[in-house]
C-alpha cells in the first residue's frame, strides 16, 4: 500500500509538472486528468474510497470536460501553440521558480521537522461520510447548495453574448 | 494495513501546491492560469484528506467535499468570464486584461 | 384688558414675519402701513393699557404666556411683568418708536430697500418691548440679544459700504464683550437662586446676601459689564459714534430714544441687587461721571452733525447712570424718557437736514437753514433747548437738574459728582448751541434738495411738544412741589434719601445750574456766531491744536483699543495664518498622498506581478512563524 502511495505521488508530480509546462493547451489537460487519476489513487491509499471516486467524476470528469469544451468554443490553432511558446521564457521563469523553491523547502522544513505519529490507515467510507455531512455539517452543505447556486446563475449571466455595448439610450446617436 | 506517513502525504500535497502556484507564476495565457489554480485546490483538498486519515475520522473528507464544490462553482465563472474576455479582447493574454492599473 | 398685554411685543414681531416673508411682493405703499402701523397698534394698546393701569391702582400686571423650557429645575417661562418702571419704558419704546416709523415712511421711502428697513425696525421694537417686559432674566437676555441683532442689521442697512459693514461688526463685537459679562452674571444669579424670574431674585436677594456682600459686588458688577456695553458708556462707548452709519431713523430710535437705555434699564430692574452693593452703584456712579465728561468734550469738537449728537447721546447715558449710582432711581428714569423724546427729536431733525442737503453730513457745509426749514429749525432749537437745560422752559431743565441737585444731596451723593455733572451741563449746553448756531445761522452755504414733507414734520412737532411739557410732570421740591414722575414710580422704585441740610438752598443750586446752561449758550454765541475768528485765534495755539485732535478722536479710546486689541489680534491671526495645529493634519494628508502616489505604482493591473506578490507575502508570513 505505501509502495502504491509513492508510485501515484510520482506520477502525480510529473504529471503536474507536465501541465504545466505544455504549449499545447489538450495536452495539457490530458496530463491534468492523469494527475488527477494518481491523486485518486493517493486518497485510495489514505483510506478515502468515496473521495477517490468524487475525484475522478468531478475533477478529472466534470471540470476537465467543462475547461475543453471552453477550449474547443474558442478555436485555437497552431498559432496559439506558438505565442505560449514565445511567453514561456527562462527569463520570465526563472524568477518565480527561485521563489517557489524557497517557500517549497520552508514547507518541506516544516513537515519534517514536525514529530508525526505513525497510525494505521483506517478506510473512512461513504457512509460515515454521509452520516457527518448530514448530521453536524448540514448547515455548510446548504451554504454549498446556495454557492452553487450562484454559481450557476453568475456562469449564466457572464456567459452571455451581449452583443450591445452601447446604452440603448446612445444607440440612436451612435446609429446616426 | 501499514500506514502511509502523514509526512509523505502533507509533502506530497505541498509539491502539488507549490507547482500549481508556479504555474499561476509563469504562465501568461488566462487557461492555464485556471488550470493551475485547479491544481493547487486540488493540493488543498489533498491536505485534508490526509488530515482525516491522521484520525480516522470524516471530517477532512467532507472538507474535501466543500473545497470540490467550491472548486466546481468557481471554475464555471471562471470559464465564464475567460469567454467573455476572449470576446472582448480577442485575446487569452491575461496581461492585456490590465485595465485596473492604478 | 391685561390679558392683552402680550399683543404688545407680538404686534411688531408680527409685522416683521408679514415684512420679512411677503415685503418683496406686496405693493410698495402697504409696506409702512403694516411697519407703522404694528408699532401705531402697540403704542394704541399700550396707552389704553397705561390708563387702566393708573385707574386700576395695581402695582403690577403679571401674564405667563406659555413655558418657554424646562431643563433640570430650571423652567424659564415666555411671561411678562408690567408694573410702573415697565410702563415707562413701554410707552417711551412704542410710541417714540412709532414717531420714528412714521418719520421714516417718508425718510426711506426712495430706499430700495424699503420693507427690509421695516422689517428690522419691526424686529428691533419687538425685542426692545420683550427686554422691558420679561418678567425673567433668560427672556430679558433673549431681547438685550435681539436688540443687538437688529442694531447690527440696521447699522449696516446700507451694506454695500465697507465702512457701514465695519461700523455694524464693531457694535456688534463691542457690544458682545458686555454681553458676556452680563451671561456670567446670569449664570451667577441661578448658582445662588436657582431661578432668573426677575421679581424672585430681587425678593430673596436681601435675605441671601448682606449689605457689601461679595458675592451681591460681582455680580452687579458683571450686570453692570452688560449695560456699559449696550448703554455706550466707559470703557465700552466707541462703537456708538461709528453706529452713525446707519439711517437717521435707526439712530434715533436705536441709538437714542430706546436700545442705549437697555442699560438704564436692567440696572433700575435690578436696584436690590445695587442696593446690596454699594461699591458697584459708586462704580456707576463714577462711569456715569467719566463718560459723561468724557463724551462731552469729544462732542464739542466733532464735524459731523450726528456724530456730535451720537457724543451727546452717551453724555446724557452718562447722567442716567451718575443718577442710578447715587440712588437716585426715579430721577434716571425721568431723564430717560425726557431725554428720549428730545434725542429723537435732534436726531429726526437732523436726519431732516442731512437729507435736504444731499447727505451733508459737516456742520461747517451747512448754515443759514434757519429761513428756509422753519419748522425743522424751530423744533430742533426746542430739541436743543431740552439738550442744554435751558431753564424753565424746558423739560430736559427739570430731569437734569434733579439729577445735579441729586448728585448731590442724595445720600450717595458727592461733590465730586456734583462739580463733573456741572461741568458736563456746561459744556453740553456749548456743543449744542455750537451745533444750532453752525447749522441754522450763518450764511447759506449748500443748495437744499429736498424739502421734507408732512409725514416728516409731524413726528418733530409731537416730540416737541413733548419735549417742552413732558418736564413738566415732576417739577423740584422747592417749585410747587409736583411729583407726579416719583409717586407713579414709587411702588416699583425707592424714593431717594435727601440730604436736610442741604435742601434748604437748593435754590442756590438750581441758579448756578440754571447760569451755567446760559453761560454755556452764551459762549457758544459769542465764539460760533458773534466772533469766529476767536476760534480761529484759538485753534491756532498749538496745545489747543493737539487737545482737539485729542478730543476730536474720542480721547483715543479707538486708537487705544486698536492697538491694545485689533493689532495684536490681527497679527496673532496673520502669524497664524498657516495655522499650526492644522500643519499636522496636512501633513498627515500629504503623507497619505504620498503613500497613495507610491502604492498606486503596484497596481499593474498584471495578473501574475499581483500572484508574485501573494507569493512573497507567503514566503515572508511562513519565514516569520518559522522564526518566531
Amino acid at each position: 500500500m505505501e509502495l502504491t502511495f509513492y508510485i501515484a505521488a510520482a506520477v502525480a508530480i510529473l504529471s503536474t509538472v507536465m501541465v504545466i509546462t505544455r504549449y499545447n493547451m489538450i495536452h495539457a489537460l490530458l496530463y491534468l486528468v492523469v494527475s488527477f487519476l494518481a491523486i485518486a489513487v493517493v486518497f485510495f491509499t489514505l483510506g478515502a474510497p468515496f473521495m477517490a471516486a468524487l475525484e475522478i467524476i468531478i475533477y478529472a470528469g466534470a471540470i476537465v470536460v467543462l475547461i475543453i469544451f471552453v477550449i474547443m468554443m474558442l478555436n485555437l490553432n497552431a498559432e496559439s501553440v506558438k505565442t505560449e511558446e514565445e511567453w514561456l521564457k527562462p527569463r520570465i521563469w526563472i524568477g518565480p521558480a527561485i521563489l517557489s523553491a524557497v517557500l517549497l523547502a520552508e514547507l518541506v522544513y516544516i513537515f519534517t521537522a514536525a514529530e508525526f505519529q505513525q497510525t494505521a490507515v483506517v478506510a473512512v467510507d461513504a457512509r460515515l461520510v454521509g452520516i457527518a455531512l448530514f448530521g453536524p455539517y448540514m448547515l455548510g452543505v446548504q451554504l454549498c447548495g446556495m454557492l452553487l447556486m450562484a454559481g450557476i446563475v453568475g456562469a449564466y449571466h457572464l456567459g452571455r453574448q451581449n452583443k450591445k455595448v452601447i446604452h440603448r439610450f446612445l444607440e440612436k446617436e451612435a446609429a446616426q | 494495513m501499514n500506514g502511509v506517513s502523514m509526512e509523505a502525504g502533507l509533502l506530497l500535497a505541498a509539491i502539488l501546491f507549490i507547482l500549481g502556484l508556479f504555474g499561476v507564476l509563469i504562465r501568461r495565457n488566462i487557461i492555464f492560469m485556471l488550470i493551475s489554480v485547479e491544481i493547487m485546490l486540488n493540493a488543498a483538498g489533498l491536505a485534508f484528506i490526509v488530515a482525516g486519515m491522521r484520525w480516522a475520522q470524516p471530517d477532512g473528507q467532507i472538507m474535501f467535499i466543500f473545497i470540490l464544490t467550491m472548486a466546481a462553482a468557481e471554475v464555471s465563472v471562471g470559464l465564464a468570464l475567460i469567454l467573455q474576455l476572449y470576446h472582448q479582447l480577442k485575446t487569452l493574454d491575461s496581461d492585456a486584461a490590465s485595465r485596473m492599473r492604478g | 384688558m391685561e390679558n392683552l398685554i402680550w399683543l404688545i411685543p407680538a404686534l411688531p414681531l408680527l409685522g416683521a414675519t408679514l415684512l420679512i416673508l411677503f415685503g418683496l411682493k406686496m405693493p410698495r405703499a402697504l409696506v409702512p402701513v403694516i411697519g407703522a402701523g404694528s408699532v401705531g397698534g402697540s403704542a394704541l394698546l399700550t396707552i389704553l393699557l397705561g390708563l387702566q393701569f393708573l385707574s386700576d391702582g395695581v402695582a403690577m400686571y403679571d401674564q405667563q404666556v406659555w413655558q418657554w423650557f424646562n431643563v433640570a429645575g430650571f423652567n424659564p417661562s415666555i411671561g411678562f411683568h408690567m408694573d410702573a418702571l415697565t410702563m415707562v419704558f413701554i410707552f417711551v419704546i412704542t410710541f417714540v418708536g412709532f414717531l420714528i416709523h412714521l418719520y421714516s415712511a417718508e425718510f426711506m421711502a426712495e430706499d430700495a430697500d424699503y420693507s427690509r428697513f421695516f422689517a428690522s425696525m419691526n424686529l428691533f421694537v419687538c425685542a426692545m418691548l420683550v427686554l422691558v417686559m420679561a418678567d425673567n432674566l433668560v427672556l430679558l437676555y433673549l431681547g438685550w440679544e435681539g436688540v443687538g441683532l437688529c442694531s447690527f442689521l440696521l447699522i449696516g442697512f446700507w451694506y454695500r459700504e465697507p465702512a457701514n459693514g465695519y461700523a455694524a461688526r464693531k457694535a456688534f463685537i463691542i457690544t458682545r464683550v458686555g454681553d458676556t459679562a452680563m451671561a456670567i452674571g446670569l449664570f451667577l444669579l441661578f448658582q445662588y437662586f436657582g431661578t432668573l424670574n426677575i421679581q424672585e431674585i430681587l425678593t430673596q436677594a436681601p435675605q441671601t446676601w448682606s449689605v457689601g456682600s461679595q458675592t451681591a459686588v460681582l455680580v452687579a458688577l458683571l450686570l453692570v459689564g452688560g449695560a456699559v456695553g449696550k448703554s455706550a458708556q466707559l470703557p465700552l462707548q466707541t462703537w456708538l459714534p461709528d453706529a452713525m452709519a446707519g439711517p437717521s431713523p435707526v439712530s434715533a430710535l436705536i441709538h437714542a430714544a430706546t436700545m442705549v437705555t437697555a442699560g438704564v434699564y436692567l440696572i433700575s430692574r435690578t436696584y436690590v441687587l445695587f442696593e446690596l452693593a454699594p461699591t458697584a452703584q459708586m462704580v456707576v456712579a463714577f462711569i456715569g461721571a467719566a463718560t459723561l465728561l468724557i463724551a462731552g468734550f469729544t462732542a464739542l469738537t466733532q464735524n459731523d452733525l450726528k456724530r456730535v449728537l451720537a457724543y451727546s447721546t452717551i453724555s446724557q447715558i452718562g447722567y442716567m447712570f451718575l443718577a442710578l449710582g447715587v440712588g437716585a432711581w426715579s430721577a434716571a428714569v425721568f431723564h430717560f424718557m425726557i431725554h428720549a423724546f428730545f434725542k429723537a427729536l435732534l436726531f429726526l431733525g437732523a436726519g431732516a437736514v442731512i437729507m435736504a442737503l444731499h447727505h451733508e453730513h459737516d456742520m461747517f457745509k451747512m448754515g443759514g437753514l434757519r429761513h428756509k426749514m422753519p419748522i425743522v429749525f424751530w423744533t430742533f432749537l426746542i430739541g436743543s433747548a431740552s439738550l442744554a437745560a435751558v431753564p424753565l422752559i424746558s423739560a430736559g431743565f427739570y430731569s437734569k437738574d434733579q439729577i445735579l441737585w441729586l448728585g448731590l444731596a442724595g445720600e450717595r451723593g458727592s461733590i465730586i459728582l456734583y462739580i463733573a455733572a456741572l461741568l458736563g451741563a456746561f459744556v453740553t449746553s456749548i456743543y449744542t448751541f455750537r451745533m444750532v448756531f453752525i447749522t441754522f445761522f450763518g450764511e447759506e452755504k449748500t443748495y437744499i434738495s429736498h424739502m421734507p414733507g408732512f409725514w416728516i414734520k409731524l413726528p418733530l412737532v409731537v416730540l416737541a411738544i413733548l419735549s417742552v411739557f413732558g418736564g413738566f410732570i415732576e417739577l423740584p421740591h422747592n417749585f410747587a412741589h409736583f411729583t407726579l414722575f416719583t409717586n407713579y414710580l414709587e411702588p416699583v422704585l425707592p424714593v431717594i434719601v435727601i440730604d436736610e441740610g442741604l435742601s434748604t438752598i437748593e435754590w442756590i443750586f438750581q441758579i448756578v445750574a440754571a447760569l451755567v446752561a446760559l453761560s454755556g449758550i452764551y459762549i457758544a454765541y459769542l465764539f460760533y456766531l458773534k466772533k469766529p475768528h476767536l476760534v480761529q485765534s484759538i485753534e491756532r495755539s498749538r496745545f489747543a491744536m493737539s487737545l482737539h485732535r485729542f478730543w476730536y478722536s474720542g480721547w483715543g479710546f479707538d486708537a487705544l483699543y486698536d492697538a491694545l486689541f485689533v493689532r495684536p489680534f490681527v497679527y496673532l491671526s496673520k502669524v497664524n495664518r498657516n495655522d499650526g495645529i492644522d500643519f499636522f493634519y496636512t501633513g498627515l494628508a500629504n503623507f497619505t498622498r504620498w503613500l497613495n502616489s507610491v502604492f498606486s505604482r503596484t497596481q499593474t493591473g498584471m495578473l501574475r506581478t499581483y500572484m508574485m506578490g501573494v507569493l512573497v507575502g507567503a514566503i515572508l508570513i511562513v519565514t516569520i512563524s518559522m522564526l518566531l
